[in-house]
């Protein structure tokens, strides 16, 4: 039998009820919504459950909502099972001025460097990490440049045509 | 419409005695079987025909800085032969690339295992200002890090343009005196970047 979106999600809710929401499928790509203080426990299940097997973690990332009030930080994780060869993919959303999410790091070891990368763009602070810094960018940045407070280009500038970098200027 | 293709409808004959540039000789006392200059004016020229670059390409530029090496535009012509890959026995340190800021230091710290005299060209609109990228990853320039004697423009620059700046370094070269690396104003320069 082959591993089908139903089913996950049906043992999904049978496991979590409330806790777990807004299931979707864009593109065929399941997705759905856990509350941010079970993102260890839903991971853990469908880590260990013996049909579910999402032993492999591809992608961990986020994104930010700035118009979503409360919710404006989502952690993505993207969840593989090798065996039936089924992605899924795991949201927890959290407010920006508290951006605490437990660290999957003890269940999946490839996180760890991701979660790095994710803290140094987006500035999610994973607990229980055993080592918490910029991995990407230089040491001295002190802020998050993939939020959207922080515009693309470098505000310092003055010698560069601002014309040309979509500051000012007209666009015809 | 397809353009009459006009190269090389009228070949030359070879001619060796039109083709090899030989440098004029520099200022100073001639007689029979001898010839008295200043040293400055010998060794500037030593110098200039005889620059080992040492290449720092980071990217797209890069690739454009290995035509100018190969065959067909062939910087060996300049007497850059010989490229360094390792700054202590390299005077010319070209780079070619975006240069983001998490790279600077690195090439800082090339810039100061090079020995005195030594020069920078900054191939690209990327090394010379960032160029597209002005963006919070990237270093708006490499002359924030280490003073830079000749910018060559285009993204990228054409083999051409790499030459012609190569060149423009190699005027540098011959003209610079004996005694600038020892200057107030030349320390000055250092200083403002932080280098002793
Ligand atoms: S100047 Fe253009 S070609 Fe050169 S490294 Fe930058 S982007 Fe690439």
């Amino acid at each position: 039998m082959s591993l089908t979106h139903d089913y996950i999600k049906q043992r999904l809710e049978e496991k979590f009820g409330e806790q777990v929401s807004n299931f979707e499928e864009p593109y065929g790509f399941f997705s759905f919504e856990a509350v941010k203080e079970d993102n260890l426990k839903v991971m853990q299940f469908l880590f260990d459950d013996p049909v579910l097997r999402f032993q492999f973690l591809t992608d961990l990332t986020a994104v930010h909502y700035p118009n979503s009030k409360g919710r404006e930080l989502a952690v993505v994780y993207h969840l593989h099972n090798l065996v039936d060869n089924v992605r899924i993919r795991m949201k927890v959303f959290t407010d920006i001025n508290t951006p605490d999410v437990f660290t999957a790091t003890s269940l999946y070891a490839t996180a760890n460097w991701m979660e790095r990368e994710t803290y140094d763009f987006f500035g999610v602070n994973f607990v229980g990490h055993p080592n918490l810094k910029r991995i990407l960018n230089v040491d001295e940045m002190d802020y998050f440049p993939m939020r959207k407070e922080f515009p693309l280009e470098d505000q310092t500038r003055i010698d560069k045509d601002d014309e040309m970098f979509g500051r000012g200027g007209s666009i015809i | 419409m397809a353009r009459p293709v006009k190269f090389n409808i009228h070949p030359k004959q070879a001619d060796i005695h039109d083709n090899i540039a030989i440098a004029d000789m520099p200022e100073g006392l001639q007689g029979e079987g001898y010839f008295a200059t200043s040293f400055e004016k010998v060794i500037g020229r030593a110098r200039m025909n005889s620059l080992w670059p040492l290449p720092f390409a980071t990217s797209c530029c890069g690739i454009e800085f290995m035509a100018t090496m190969a065959s067909h535009y062939d910087l060996a012509r300049f007497g850059s032969e010989r490229l360094g890959f390792t700054p202590r026995q390299c005077d010319l340190l070209m780079v070619m690339g975006t240069i983001s800021k998490k790279m600077g230091p690195i090439l800082r710290q090339v810039y100061l295992q090079m020995a005195e005299p030594r020069w920078v060209l900054a191939v690209g609109a990327c090394a010379s200002s960032g160029g597209i990228f002005d963006t919070y990853s990237v270093l708006q320039g490499i002359d924030q890090v280490i003073p830079v004697d000749v910018y060559v423009p285009g993204c990228p620059p054409r083999p051409e343009a790499i030459l012609d700046g190569v060149i423009k370094i190699q005027e540098l070269a011959l003209n610079e005196s004996l005694r600038r690396r020892n200057s107030e104003h030349y320390k000055a320069l250092l200083g403002s970047y932080g280098i002793q």
